[in-house]
């Protein structure tokens, strides 16, 4: 690991100068370490830490597409010796990070609208080239956030009945297309209830595409039978984790607990 | 040839109320900010406009909200803009959003004279209403139609009198594929060369996309959100 291995608890998510999350999805607010649930208190990992863990995912030659708030994080954790590119949907393979003070240029932003760099073999192109990316199968991983997953991989992210719709962006295009599909996310609502479900409550974003999940207690997979249990948050048992989660759960054996 | 105008009041000549327009940009990035202010003073209204984004309230298409001139959105993503939101819950503006890929997609097909095309984004959600569906490779997808526009506004970085275009950055984004389908297509460049004078090799957008082109002025280029180290 690059950073952040020997204190999690700092989260040095500046380092780099990689964006730090702009709040999008409201589920994602929270960076507290403990949820309350089934009224015990449970240590649950931080955005950075999920970042971490996802950043694992990652191997040398990908070219990656990060969302916007804990997945733009992965970018600070990229493991020593491995080479990733960034893709940014809006033109831009190569992302860096944010610009050196005063050297923003406003016709060199990311997805989120904010100012970044461009890293050596980087290169620009337009919005329907981009997509052709994407929608092609060529990107090898996209990591974005998510307010409800079900156990048969669907996921809603886009809008919350009631609220102000601002529109899906490009996560529909990279969901129903993308080869990988880690989501990053918060495994319960702030009142506890189960945001890993057999059906979603809220507006679909795609069907039958999310693989991997990592959430703030486990890391899963999303199998034929339901969520398959891979990895424990550290301190996080098996029967929190059971609890935390309503769609099916496939508990396999002995369930190691995540390395960072 | 004469795509030459002088400026953005001329270069909306013949843009009358109810068309449909493309404007190119991503955010605040790449858009055509003369022509927009031009607009915005012609009162012309009950526009469509394409376009990824709404601007935000004092800037870009933001311009062309408050005065009431836009009757439809049609974008992808629009949560940056209050007066937006207000006249979207007071049922003032209407609203198609569309996944960014697809829009794009939509644009350039417009442009490349592909009535219709066959994508994943959206199967399975509320986008994929009303919309046939088939199985490609065991995966089903939506039918899409193209997007053409009686006026194409974009802006790029470079470009010559033959209307030959070049973009800067991540400001190409929307801009590219919305040249090729306006059914004429007006540029706005930050410097505007003689032909020939622009390496051929360089061109984004070939001159046969654009009609009418001008060089912009007291260019703006504001961020959206500032970030730094």
């Amino acid at each position: 690991m690059r950073k952040g291995s020997s204190d999690l608890r700092k989260g040095r998510i500046s380092d780099c100068g990689f964006p730090p999350p702009v709040p999008r999805p409201s589920s994602l607010k929270s960076n507290s370490k403990s949820i309350q649930h089934h009224n015990t208190s449970i240590m649950a990992l931080s955005k950075e830490q999920i970042a971490q863990r996802i950043a694992q995912e990652l191997k040398d030659g990908y070219y990656v597409n990060l969302g916007i708030g804990i997945p733009t994080l992965v970018a600070n954790y990229v493991p020593e010796g491995i080479e990733v590119v960034l893709q940014s949907e809006n033109g831009m393979l190569g992302m860096g990070p944010f610009p050196e003070k005063g050297q923003a240029d406003a016709d060199m932003i990311n997805a989120g609208k904010q100012t970044v760099t461009v890293l050596p073999g980087g290169s620009f192109f337009d919005s329907s080239t981009s997509f052709a990316m994407i929608r092609g199968g060529h990107v090898d991983l996209t990591v974005l956030g998510a307010f409800e997953v079900t156990d048969k991989g669907d996921i809603a992210s886009w809008k919350i009945p009631g609220k102000m719709v601002k529109g899906m962006g490009g996560a529909m295009d990279l969901v129903a297309s993308a080869k990988n599909i880690v989501v990053a996310m918060q495994h319960c609502s702030k009142d506890g209830e189960s945001k890993l479900l057999k059906e979603c409550t809220l507006p679909l974003t795609g069907v039958a595409c999310v693989k991997k999940i990592v959430s703030d207690l486990a890391v899963l997979e999303v199998t034929e039978g339901g969520f398959l249990l891979l990895e424990r948050a550290p301190g996080v048992s098996v029967d929190d984790i059971r609890k935390a989660t309503a769609g099916r759960l496939i508990v396999d054996g002995e369930i190691p607990e995540m390395r960072f | 040839m004469n795509k030459v105008v002088k400026d953005a009041r001329e270069a909306i000549k013949g843009i009358t109320d109810g068309m449909t327009l493309m404007v190119g940009g991503f955010g605040l990035s790449g858009l055509p900010e003369n022509t927009i202010a031009a607009l915005a003073s012609s009162g012309v209204k009950g526009l469509t406009c394409i376009s990824n984004n709404a601007g935000v309230d004092e800037f870009g298409l933001g311009f062309l909200l408050k005065n009431r001139q836009i009757k439809k959105m049609i974008s992808s993503y629009v949560g940056e803009n209050a007066e937006f939101e207000r006249q979207l819950l007071n049922g003032e503006l209407e609203v198609e959003l569309i996944p960014q890929g697809t829009l794009a997609e939509r644009c350039r097909a417009g442009g490349a004279g592909i009535p219709a095309f066959f994508v994943p984004a959206g199967y399975g959600t509320e986008v994929a209403d009303g919309k046939e569906v088939r199985v490609f490779n065991g995966k089903p997808h939506l039918l899409e139609h193209a997007l053409n526009a009686d006026f194409a506004i974009v802006k790029a970085w470079k470009g010559d009198t033959h209307g030959n275009l070049i973009y800067r950055h991540t400001a190409n984004n929307f801009n590219q594929a919305m040249a090729m389908a306006g059914r004429i297509t007006i540029a706005e460049v930050e410097e505007l060369v003689q032909a020939g004078e622009l390496d051929p090799n360089q061109i984004h957008t070939p001159g046969i996309f654009v009609q009418r082109i001008f060089q912009g002025k007291n260019y703006e280029k504001r961020i959206e959100r500032l970030t730094e180290r």
